[in-house]
């Protein structure tokens, strides 16, 4: 039996086909990308995520950047930063930070390792399918790219005043951001949702074919 | 039905794919559902799409000017205290020679979020008045404002460690401004809107000829 897809953007019913790993199934009508076969398997994105999960640590660790002044030096870590902002007034703008910039991250990193662990053993149960929903819905949440664009242009309205010294935190921010998008990259969710709980099962049409 | 359709789409047939897990079902007369893979709530179109992206919309809109004439960040030393709004703090950067960085912030922070509410706006008017032309286009236009949407936190990161590490006592001292909250709230606020719009709605009503 084909399996059917609607395109999520014009609802097109369509056949879907076979993918080369790598490759994405595109809407026939407005071409909207409705599926993509992940470039490698569960092992290698679990290395993604256990290495982008180190560089948390790390980003958490240090000190993000430092700035130094006629013999003043004055630095500041990622929580502290936002910790800063709270202390201003500023509670709202602060806790949006926080989302964006630690809590998605990290639950995305969690909720990754949860799954990969999951599906290194191909066993799916309802909590699995709440993780995987959560990933869905924090992803553009998720602004670690954003926060390290904003750091180099903070940086560079800086550099007339004072000296600035980049932290070993705001390296170990640039490597979380390459590697977590390797990592979500990687993780092939259609893969996932097919062997996902409550669908036909495939051995049907093995079956069949051995009787023939 | 008047005449063949050259596409199907799953809601002729009464069906609907699941949000989260994408299977294709049947919808119950009601037009709603669980889905029988992932229990998720299905309906055939995102419920209430138009009023919840306009009322997003609104909020975003009242905001914007707001965030761009408050000030976003108040820096200031011994000697005298300086008010910064988005557009001075591009105009600062642009003048101190980090032009391409200006430009970044400037696409970001001022042309991306007003860009965001006019194409949202144009692509939910143009579903009420039930418009045929452009369908692709604008479908191409609803995916590129959700890509684009998140890069205008970034003046909300760079007031965030600019008030963290200028803080050197009598030297200088940067805290974010009123100007901050706004700003955050139309990002926000629009991220939200392009979230509740149904693209899907674009194609109802589409036939041979759309």
């Amino acid at each position: 039996m084909k399996a059917l897809v609607a395109c999520p953007h014009c609802d097109l019913l369509q056949y879907e086909v076979l993918l080369a790993p790598r490759a994405t199934a595109h809407c026939a009508r407005c071409g909207t990308p409705l599926y993509r076969r992940a470039p490698c398997g569960p092992e290698r994105t679990l290395a993604y995520t256990l290495a982008a999960a180190v560089c948390f640590v790390l980003a958490n660790a240090f000190p993000l950047v430092a700035l130094e002044v006629s013999g003043q030096r004055n630095s500041t870590t990622l929580l502290g930063a936002i910790v800063d902002l709270a202390g201003q007034g500023m509670e709202l703008v602060a806790a949006l930070v926080f989302a964006t910039i630690w809590l998605a991250p990290l639950l995305q990193l969690a909720g990754l390792a949860y799954l990969l662990r999951a599906r290194l053993r191909v066993r799916h149960a309802r909590a699995e399918i709440q993780v995987l929903r959560l990933l869905a819905a924090i992803r553009p949440w998720s602004m670690v790219e954003v926060f390290v664009l904003g750091v180099l242009v903070a940086l560079a309205k800086l550099m007339h005043m004072a000296q600035v010294l980049p932290g070993v935190a705001l390296w170990s921010l640039a490597a979380l951001m390459v590697l977590l998008a390797a990592a979500l990259n990687a993780f092939d969710e259609h893969d996932f949702w097919e062997l996902a709980a409550g669908d036909e099962v495939p051995q049907v049409a093995g079956d069949q074919a051995v009787v023939q | 039905m008047s005449e063949a359709p050259a596409f199907v789409t799953a809601a002729r047939l009464g069906l609907a794919s699941c949000p989260d897990c994408a299977l294709v079902q049947r919808l119950g007369a009601d037009g709603r559902g669980r889905c029988p893979r992932c229990h998720a709530f299905v309906t055939l179109r995102k419920p209430n799409s138009l009023p919840r992206t306009w009322a997003f919309l609104l909020a975003a809109t009242v905001l914007y000017p707001i965030a761009n004439l408050l000030p976003i960040m108040r820096s200031g030393n011994l000697f005298n205290a300086q008010d910064d709004t988005i557009l001075s703090g591009i105009a600062y950067l642009w003048v101190s020679g980090s032009w391409p960085l200006a430009l970044v912030v400037f696409v970001a922070s001022v042309l991306v979020p007003l860009l965001k509410i006019i194409a949202l706006s144009w692509l939910a008017l143009s579903v009420q008045r039930h418009a045929r032309r452009h369908r692709r286009q604008r479908t191409h236009l609803y995916r590129l404002v959700e890509l684009v949407g998140r890069w205008s936190m970034l003046d909300i990161f760079v007031v965030t460690l600019l008030s963290a590490l200028v803080q050197l006592n009598s030297l200088a001292e940067v805290s974010a401004g009123p100007g901050a909250l706004a700003f955050a709230g139309v990002v926000v606020f629009t991220m939200l809107a392009s979230h509740s719009f149904d693209p899907r709605l674009i194609w109802d009503g589409a036939g041979r000829d759309d």
